[in-house]
């Protein structure tokens, strides 16, 4: 469904040019869940935003569904690739209503019953109808989630792009929001791309994983794998490790990888 | 050095009634690492700010006692608060990006916090703020030193925000979520640098988090806020075998990288958490 090869990304000019995403590969089936996972900087984040033709490749080629991707995708591609951002608190539109945020993707893609169409939606993503006319401002963090995935599935795409989605929440709500997006991805056969830098929900989340570094991939592995801890890499190893908890030993021993 | 709290309760009158954010709260602490957990609402950070008189009105503060080696923080007047506040108590807040001042080097503001509280001259002052720097980790202190917050990253940041608390030489750390803005490795080693100053100069820490499995490994004591109130207190390397419902719920409904589940239990509050009697 999501094909990578040989992508690049920088930002900035000459001598100043930071290289972002350095020649990076992978494939993701039709309905499998892929997850990208490394520390701020590693390029995880502009690699998915390279693959919603949000920022220009430099170089490599992307291919959604045995097409690649245009530097500016028509409709029909922004209706099969949608997005799910960190922050619930950013990515909603302060001033528009539940409804007015569900309404939008509708009217600009041309949709029928519009109306039918976001209660069906609001049910879905388990929000009632009372949520239907409330601001942002109402709504509790977890539950803004809900209606940035309403918004990115009212669509019906096929491709979600998952930037971090449950890193503002917490521990109690992160589990109900990862349930929720589970339990869609098995009833619509969506495929997920997931970035996040928690190494445990990747690991809940997806089937197979890319370790990022500086830019690249250092390390795929399957879940299998993770839960194992069977990584071949260091860096990788030592992401595994610190994710377990403090270790005042391994504190000592960390190694910074340039 | 101890701190005693007993009974605390802080009370914020809003428009449609009174907000009772820490309800009736009580521990004593020595030189140790306590880890305060709950998620958010449940009045941990609240708790931090009212040791140090930080809540201003119309909040309202109240205690049966709350002393910090014998002087009563809550009748203390603001002289002899603002030689605790930062001299012997301090505290680390979450974001550097936040609490560091925009417009002043890192060293003068590590300066600032030794001449406040030391009385030393200008020179001395920059020596300190220089082995301070070096004790946090920071490889090159002179550069530090004369950098600006924003041309740090913020892993550096926090290490630049910890020497300036530490600069005064505290008896007392509070951080609150201090690593929580960091990348994992960089928190372990900010955690280690803690560690050090605990088992080291015998300071006491308490480190207010809603990272369960970091305060499971970091901590030597915890206590679980839950709506205001300290539901269950155990040492840290019981965590995992916590007896109340809320406490198993948190910990039961993080994923696990060794045992992916298919589905994620799921936390059921039950309203009377809010309200039990505690042992």
């Amino acid at each position: 469904m999501i094909r990578v090869a040989g992508l690049e990304v920088g930002f900035g000019h000459g001598r100043r040019r930071v290289h972002a995403v350095q020649n990076v590969s992978f494939t993701v089936p039709e309905g499998a869940s892929y997850g990208l996972v490394g520390e701020s900087g590693s390029g995880k984040t502009t690699a998915l935003r390279a693959i919603a033709a949000l920022v220009p490749p430099a170089a490599g080629r992307i291919e959604v569904d045995g097409r690649q991707v245009a530097a500016r995708p028509d409709r029909a591609f922004r209706k099969k690739v949608q997005m799910v951002f960190q922050d619930p608190y950013g990515s909603l539109h302060p001033r528009h209503t539940v409804d007015r945020i569900l309404r939008e993707p509708c009217r600009i893609h041309g949709l029928g019953d519009i109306d039918g169409r976001i209660g069906h939606m609001l049910a879905e993503v388990g929000l009632g109808p009372a949520f239907r006319f409330r601001f942002p401002h109402q709504l509790s963090g977890g539950q803004r989630q809900r209606v940035a995935i309403a918004r990115a599935l009212i669509l019906e795409p096929r491709v979600l792009l998952l930037d971090e989605p449950t890193s503002a929440l917490d521990v109690s709500v992160q589990a109900e929001i990862l349930n929720l997006l589970g339990d869609l991805r098995a009833a619509r056969g969506l495929t997920f791309l997931f970035v996040s830098h928690n190494l445990a929900v990747v690991a809940q989340m997806c089937e197979r994983v890319a370790v990022m570094m500086n830019g690249r991939v250092v390390e795929e592995a399957d879940a299998g794998q993770l839960a194992a801890g069977a990584l071949a890499h260091p860096y990788a190893r030592q992401l595994l490790q610190a994710s377990r908890g403090y270790d005042r030993e391994l504190a000592r021993s960390l190694v910074r990888f340039e | 050095m101890r701190l005693e709290v007993e009974k605390l309760s802080v009370r914020f009158p809003t428009p449609t009634g009174v907000v009772e954010a820490v309800r009736g709260v009580s521990f004593a602490m020595g030189a140790e690492k306590l880890g305060i957990v709950g998620e958010s609402g449940s009045g941990k950070s609240t708790l931090g700010r009212a040791i140090l008189r930080l809540i201003a009105p119309p909040g309202e503060v109240r205690a049966e006692r709350l002393a910090f080696d014998g002087t009563d923080l809550l009748a203390a007047d603001r002289r002899t608060l603002r030689r605790i506040r930062g001299g012997r108590i301090a505290m680390v807040l979450q974001d550097p990006k936040f609490s560091l001042n925009p417009v002043m080097t890192v060293g003068r503001q590590i300066e600032e916090a030794v001449r406040v509280h030391g009385r030393t001259g200008r020179r001395e002052a920059r020596e300190r703020a220089l082995a301070m720097l070096e004790a946090v980790r920071i490889r090159d202190p002179a550069r530090v030193y004369g950098a600006w917050p924003h041309e740090l990253s913020g892993g550096m940041g926090q290490r630049a925000m910890i020497a300036i608390m530490l600069a005064a030489g505290p008896e007392l750390l509070i951080a609150d979520e201090p690593t929580s803005a960091l990348d994992v490795t960089v928190q372990m080693q900010v955690l280690a640098i803690l560690d050090d100053l605990v088992a080291e100069r015998g300071m006491g820490l308490v480190l207010i988090s809603h990272d369960l499995d970091l305060v499971a490994s970091f901590c030597d004591r915890v206590l679980v806020m839950y709506a205001g109130r300290v539901v269950e207190s155990l040492p840290a390397g019981e965590l995992h075998q916590a007896t109340h419902p809320y406490t198993r719920g948190l910990l039961a409904c993080l994923p696990d990288i060794a045992r992916p589940r298919r589905r994620l239990p799921v936390l059921e509050r039950d309203p009377a958490w809010a309200t039990e009697e505690l042992p």
